[in-house]
């Protein structure tokens, strides 16, 4: 039997695991999807009849800190399904060929998975100049994205890079880095922004495609809601100092080795979503704030222009205390659409068209995957 | 007759790397290396606040992260004669090693050894002889005949299967090939089990700097502080977190990288004298022991060594605007006084002009232009940068520790020094320099607990951080080494902002095109009489080019899209 004709049991069996392995990777699956327990049955059928998906995952303008953060995924029975239980037929980082034999293989899956595979996509895509600025074999990437996505199931724009342009994407943004939502149009395109984003996170979201067949409960900037719907200053550990008026005032005074808020000295928790105070990074280990620096904002679009990092936000008008996260977007003079709507599409109903527009960008809740043409 | 062969993409980088070689009777005559993509970091951090640029050039790269962001602060402390706290220099010192210890086994096994090992041909191996041989170079306790059986019971498995996944289309069965099935079957092993290391290793960056990849920085020292009264700080949990991991680490370096690295090269040892490209090596140095304002305290020295002769190490300016230049002869860029002069980085003017063929193409112009890498050379010498030249520098600058364990990996090698100049010696350098590291950052952790001990907890000086205590203009250098090479950022600050940033990295050095003169960089000209014994399967050009640990995001300049001159700075 071809491998690719396996469900995730079965291939988990051939390779040595023990159903008591699978029983308790499902549940860890469960629990990291957050569902309950009476609902882990769910999983298991699930894992036990779906089919393994091969996989394409592309590099363009990037600096590879999302694949070296996917690597990074602290759990070895999911590492290891990821290295083998999906089939990463495509990823030149990884991958033993180079040059023709690397095309070859890409080539291969494109045919032999016609509009079944996942395409994994790390970087922005350089529009200006007719794209001379990323080539790889010969070809513009923008080409290539075209070239890929066509038989693609699904995409996942991973990081800040692919979702909204990144660092290439700041002002003056030279070679005009495009993420790829602007570029791909009627295929559902999963963004997990961030820079990169937390390893634990990328795995899970894998593993929510695998388990289910199913895109994850996206937001309206198409962003899993699971991992995205927080905002770090209301998930952070230091957010009693805040409340209770006590901040750093500078790096490494007294209140700094007490572990006071780091609001006065920049942080973005405010106005980021990202599941760094849940999650946090590395197995757990710790999340920027916890180490003494303010949070940046890496996964919010174009965050290397919301002005200074270790200026705090105060300094900028119409923040209180009180002002939710509308308001500071708005606050900052953020004058793309995107940058708005991150903070307006919580609430602002009264911008319904610009939110149209960005829903049909993305996918909706739990929708299951559609063939092409279905 | 000679045959073109292209390579793009090479894969098993960081980045977009495209080479163009000749082929002529089985061996390499001709090479082209080419940077195929570009960003313009450079042009987006001018302007912006310098205490901020760190966290713009930390994402040039995200495979060696940190390594830019040190470089930047560095610079601007340099730029503002900004002195840091003892402990400061500990913390970075202590990344610096987690970053190297991580990344060169990552590339050790990740990004290299499938250019020696063969992954099907483990199939074939007895897992008790290989059982026997793992045990007979290290005491690493995953070498049992049962957990070699149990591995090589999944791998067929996985190759039954008929889908590949990342090995597919791999070089296997290749004759270039030689190690017994045993061999392999121990190194496949070791793939998955340092896999599973690097992301611990990696644990120290997220308590120092949150996360890990791309931590953070600070200019004027670290962002964590020390309480160890306190939860909320860096306190006797984190510290013994931190030394168990350097423990760890210590203990894969020496019982799985090096035994490994070893084993493997005593069957390559032909590789000792191919690949060796240019004779000339370059190294900034690094690890401060006193600060860095005092490059005589480096456990990496400092310094140039020409024509491979180890009697003597050429001083090292990156201030003198002599030394250091980079020229674009070759690379699609313009600069006003023509193609045959050379720019010092504190001038440097970077203006884009592609000129290659629209794509899709199917060669570049080789004869023209053909990279987005621009050609660094010191004093006009094309040299060498990595682990090679770090280790040569020191050993021809008298470092004890370098030169014991350099001297010691020849002779278990029974390998002459002249065997250092090479594909293997580079690849052995590495890991030589990966033990040294190992060893060092536990004498970091030491000093540091030390320090705190004696009641110094300061990791940040406050004195030079606000703006308005800053001189108009100021300019500064940051000088450091990467994993792989020397890497150095040079920034001018005036009124408050970033006037001018430039980088010259590592991989620039390394796989740049040739220069007005006609001179190759190292990539290019290590590739020259490499064999190749089938040009459609060329593996043997994968081993020199992966022996350098290529990493090409970073190595990309910036540019004016309107091809005007965006700035250029008079020397002053």
């Amino acid at each position: 039997m071809n491998n690719k004709d396996k469900t995730l049991w079965e291939d988990m069996q051939s390779r040595g695991y023990s159903r008591r392995d699978f029983l308790k990777f499902c549940a860890w699956v469960g629990a990291f999807i957050g569902i309950e327990s009476t609902g882990i049955g769910k999983v298991v059928h699930a894992m036990e009849t779906q089919k393994r998906p091969a996989v394409i995952w592309m590099h363009f303008q990037e600096c590879t800190c999302c694949s070296e953060s996917f690597l990074r995924s602290s759990h070895p029975i999911v590492a290891d399904m990821l290295l083998n239980t999906i089939s990463l037929d495509y990823s030149e980082t990884l991958m033993a060929a180079s040059g023709h034999q690397a095309e070859a293989a890409l080539q291969e899956t494109i045919k032999a998975n016609n509009g079944n595979y996942l395409l994994l996509i790390e970087g922005s895509v350089p529009t200006k100049e007719n794209g001379v600025y990323c080539c790889i074999g010969g070809k513009t990437a923008g080409s290539i994205l075209e070239e890929v996505a066509g038989g693609a199931k699904a995409i996942i724009a991973w990081g800040s890079c692919a979702s909204n342009g990144c660092v290439q994407g700041a002002y003056p943004n030279p070679t005009g880095a495009t993420p790829i939502h602007e570029l791909i149009h009627g295929k559902p395109i999963i963004k997990v922004p961030g820079c990169p984003p937390i390893g634990e996170v990328m795995a899970g979201i894998i593993v929510h495609l695998m388990a289910f067949g199913s895109i994850p409960h996206l937001d309206g900037l198409g962003r899993p809601m699971a991992f995205y719907s927080r905002r770090v200053h209301d998930t952070c550990y230091r957010r009693p100092n805040y409340d209770a008026g006590l901040f750093v005032e500078q790096f490494d005074d007294e209140n700094a080795r007490k572990g006071y808020c780091l609001y006065k000295v920049g942080c973005r928790g405010p106005v980021t979503y990202n599941a760094c105070g849940v999650t946090r990074w590395n197995d757990g280990t710790s999340f920027p704030i916890q180490s003494g620096h303010g949070c940046i904002g890496c996964s919010e679009a174009n965050f290397w222009d919301h002005g200074p990092f270790y200026q705090h936000l105060a300094s900028f008008p119409g923040f209180g205390i009180e002002t939710n996260a509308d308001t500071i977007g708005l606050g900052l003079g953020i004058a793309t659409g995107a940058g708005i709507l991150t903070h307006a599409v919580v609430t602002n109903v009264a911008k319904k068209k610009v939110i149209r527009k960005h829903i049909d960008e993305s996918v909706r809740e739990d929708e299951p995957i559609k063939e092409e043409g279905e | 007759m000679a045959e073109r062969i292209v390579i793009d993409p090479v894969t098993r980088i960081e980045g977009h790397l495209r080479l163009e070689i000749e082929v002529r009777n089985g061996k390499v005559v001709d090479a082209y290396s080419a940077g195929t993509m570009v960003r313009g970091i450079e042009l987006i951090v001018k302007d912006r606040d310098p205490r901020d640029v760190w966290a713009f050039v930390e994402r040039v790269c995200g495979v060696c992260t940190t390594v830019h962001a040190l470089a930047s602060v560095r610079a601007v402390e340099d730029a503002l004669d900004y002195q840091i706290p003892p402990n400061a220099d500990l913390i970075r010192n202590i990344m610096f090693c987690t970053q190297y210890m991580q990344d060169h086994v990552v590339h050790f096994y990740h990004l290299h050894a499938l250019d020696w090992v063969d992954v099907v041909s483990a199939l074939k191996a007895d897992p008790a002889e290989t059982a026997r041989l793992a045990q007979s170079i290290s005491s690493w306790p995953k070498s049992s005949v049962g957990h070699f059986r149990d591995l090589q019971k999944r791998l067929k498995g996985f190759v039954d299967s008929g889908q590949l996944g990342i090995f597919s289309k791999g070089y296997w069965g290749h004759k270039a090939y030689h190690l017994p099935p045993e061999a392999n079957l121990m190194a496949v092993s070791h793939y998955l089990d340092a896999l599973e290391w690097q992301k611990e290793v990696v644990r120290i960056h997220a308590v120092f700097g949150g996360k890990n990849p791309h931590p953070n920085y600070l200019v004027g020292g670290v962002p964590c502080s020390f309480n160890i009264e306190e939860s909320n700080a860096i306190n006797a949990e984190r510290l013994a977190l931190v030394k168990h991991l350097l423990d760890e680490a210590h203990t894969f370096v020496e019982q799985v990288y090096l035994p490994d690295l070893m084993a493997i090269a005593s069957f390559y040892k032909e590789w000792g004298a191919i690949g060796g490209g240019l004779e000339n090596y370059l190294a900034y140095g690094d690890l401060p022991t006193n600060q860095f304002t005092d490059p005589s305290s480096f456990k990496f020295p400092r310094g140039v060594i020409l024509n491979r002769d180890l009697s003597k190490v050429y001083e090292v300016d990156g201030k003198d605007p002599e030394q250091i230049k980079e020229f674009i002869s070759r690379s699609w860029y313009e600069y006003l006084e023509g193609d045959e002069v050379g720019k010092h980085p504190w001038n440097g003017v970077t203006n884009l002009a592609y000129s290659g063929p629209k794509p899709p193409y199917e060669h570049l112009k080789v004869e023209e232009k053909y990279s987005w890498l621009k050609t660094p050379r010191w004093k006009g010498f094309p040299v060498e940068v990595g682990p090679l030249s770090r280790m040569l520098v020191g050993y021809a600058a008298g470092q004890e520790e370098i030169k014991e364990t350099v001297g010691a990996a020849l002779r278990d090698l029974n390998v002459p020094v002249t065997a250092l100049f090479s594909t293997l010696g580079r690849t052995a350098a590495r890991g030589i320099e990966t033990r040294l590291v190992s060893r060092w950052s536990l004498e970091f952790y030491n000093q540091l607990v030390s320090n705190i001990r004696n009641g110094d907890t300061r990791t940040f000086n406050d004195a030079k951080w606000d703006p308005d205590l800053w001189p108009e203009t100021a300019k500064g250098v940051g000088l450091s080494e990467a994993p792989r090479g020397a890497l150095a950022h040079w920034i001018v600050i005036k009124n408050k902002k970033t006037e001018n940033y430039q980088m010259v990295v590592p991989s620039t050095w390394n796989a740049s095109p040739r220069d007005s003169k006609g001179q190759m960089s190292a990539y290019e000209s290590s590739l020259i009489g490499t064999p190749v014994a089938d040009p459609l399967n060329p593996l043997e050009v994968l081993r020199t080019i992966h022996s350098f640990d290529p990493c090409l995001a970073c190595a990309v300049h910036l540019y004016d899209e309107k091809g005007s001159y965006i700035h250029q700075i008079g020397t002053w």
